[in-house]
């Protein structure tokens, strides 16, 4: 076995359990743990793919930020497995038949691909910042600009929904 | 793999381990030191000559302390934040370069334990996930001034995140590369005899970035000491708010683990400042030592150039925490968000005409 695959089946291993152990964990703040363990697993799947910069980035934004966010939430409103509340059994069953229906969708697009290797795995130069900054500047730089007009977009419309109303709109 | 190459960054791992240990432990002493000056006190002089076995005497203190854990649901965790706070701090020190190369028997070896080419995303990489340290401890102690300070160390170090970030930008359009090697390369010496093209005629200035872009300058100098959770920015442990903030229920080497990560912070950011606006270990005349006494004396004299911009960076953090006095949190949030973000902004937008027009 190379060294690529041991860290190709460690990784994928501690994706798949981190993924379970979300789901099943009962404390709230456990599962928030067990996901950004998860996405470092998937970070590291990013650097075997070569892909840096994505692996790093992915780290900062998901890790870094957003997860930090998550953990703050639940802290905050002190989640606990005593407060927490049984969901109706209507609820479940939807969730139920909707997961179901996710993994039917997923089974047949694994039986459809024949050819599961990604290409430019041998690539090693494929993932690297310069080559994405050519590409994302060059190639797809109108979806890329766009991207970033629709980030601005919804900064705008959370700091609207965020801002207080001033008193005079108030009691107008 | 080269067997020698494993070995050589192995022993660069080790060292550069021990000596980020060294400096934090010597941290604290100068800490103490300092702060005895500059308030007209004799400051611990009673360990060894001139009290320089303090920090072994601490040490050991923080050892034999009773190690004591308050009634939480969630005792792992409550372990886990000062082992992760701790590991966090430790390992950005692997992409940062203490010096040039040194040729030995023929072989060149690069001071760095790995040279990345992200090595500043990795760098801010590990700063984002550095807050899970103190927020899991903070919440695990299962005390609401300890949630407290944990909240409020988060939410300071994701909003200064940004502007630190935002400063950043403008040193990597002039550096044009993301590799704390590639920066400190292009701050060669000391003096840049091309800098600023005018027509046909070249211009000198310094090359070093504290010079070119000193607004970015400043703006990461302030974030650094609000993601260092250091005065005047130390409210997740304001003492006279929050008893002693995220870690009040830690005693004994939990406690130590947090008070010795903070000095570790200090001492890697303080390196971070010195490779990216001072140089990093260019220093005036190094080309001269270079051509004239050797190579590996002109490394050598630009790791010891590195460590001084690094130590001084130190004693800055010193001074400024015993000169200063703490922010409220709202003037903190608004220095962060409305102050500085929008500086970082137009030094961006101000850096990226510069560049545009000088370089065709």
């Amino acid at each position: 076995m190379s060294l690529t695959l041991i860290l190709f089946l460690f990784l994928s291993f501690a994706a798949v359990f981190c993924g379970l152990m979300t789901v099943f964990s009962r404390n709230p703040i456990h599962s928030v743990l067990y996901l950004i363990g998860c996405f470092f697993a998937i970070a590291g799947h990013y650097l075997l793919l070569n892909a840096q910069f994505l692996a790093v980035v992915h780290i900062i934004v998901y890790a870094g930020a957003i997860m930090v966010l998550f953990l703050f939430t639940i802290m905050l409103m002190n989640l606990n497995e005593e407060t927490e509340q049984h969901k109706p059994a209507l609820a479940r069953m939807g969730a139920v038949i909707s997961a179901g229906l996710l993994m039917f969708v997923l089974l047949a697009i694994f039986k459809k691909v024949d050819d599961m290797a990604v290409p430019g795995f041998q690539n090693s130069t494929l993932g690297t910042i310069e080559n994405l900054g050519k590409v994302l500047m060059n190639e797809y730089l109108f979806p890329f600009e766009f991207a970033s007009v629709l980030l601005l977009t919804a900064m705008i419309g959370a700091v609207l929904l965020a801002k207080k109303d001033s008193p005079k709109t108030v009691n107008q | 793999m080269d067997i020698l190459f494993i070995l050589e960054k192995s022993v660069i791992i080790l060292v550069v381990f021990a000596i980020t240990m060294l400096i934090a432990l010597y941290s604290t002493f100068g800490e103490r030191v300092f702060a005895a000056y500059f308030q007209d006190r004799l400051g611990p002089n009673r360990a060894g000559p001139l009290g320089l076995l303090q920090p072994l005497a601490d040490g050991v203190k923080m050892f034999t302390k009773e190690d004591f854990i308050p009634d939480t649901p969630n005792k792992f965790l409550f372990i886990f934040g000062p082992f992760m706070f701790m590991t966090t701090a430790l390992i950005s020190s692997s992409v940062i370069p203490w010096g040039d190369k040194l040729v030995i028997m023929g072989r060149t070896i690069q001071l760095q334990a790995a040279d990345i080419n992200v090595a500043i995303l990795f760098v801010f990489g590990v700063v984002s996930i550095g807050v899970y340290g103190i927020m899991i401890g903070g919440w695990a102690s299962n005390n609401k001034f300890s949630l407290l300070g944990a909240v409020r160390a988060s939410s300071q170090m994701i909003s200064y995140e940004v502007a630190m970030g935002l400063s950043i930008i403008a040193v990597l359009m002039v550096s044009e590369t993301l590799s704390l090697r590639g920066i400190v390369e292009k701050q060669h010496g000391f003096i840049d005899w091309t800098a600023i093209k005018i027509g046909n005629t070249y211009l000198p200035w310094f090359s070093w970035y504290v010079f070119k872009q000193p607004l970015a300058f400043l703006i990461f100098l302030i974030c650094a000491f609000a993601e260092t959770n250091r005065t005047p920015f130390d409210l997740p442990e304001c003492e006279s708010e929050l008893v002693g903030g995220y870690h009040t229920e830690y005693s004994s080497m939990k406690l130590g683990f947090y008070l010795f990560a903070e000095y570790i912070n200090m001492f890697i950011s303080s390196a971070l400042i010195a490779l990216l606006f001072f140089g990093g270990f260019n220093y005036p005349g190094m080309d001269w030592v270079s051509n004239n006494i050797g190579v590996n004396a002109a490394t050598l004299l630009g790791v010891g150039a590195m460590f001084a911009k690094t130590l001084f960076g130190i004693f800055f953090y010193m001074w400024v925490r015993w000169t200063v006095a703490r922010f409220r949190y709202d003037q903190l949030m608004n220095l962060g968000w409305k102050i500085l973000i929008p500086l970082a902004i137009v030094n961006i937008v101000v850096t990226g005409a510069v560049v545009l027009f000088t370089t065709n």
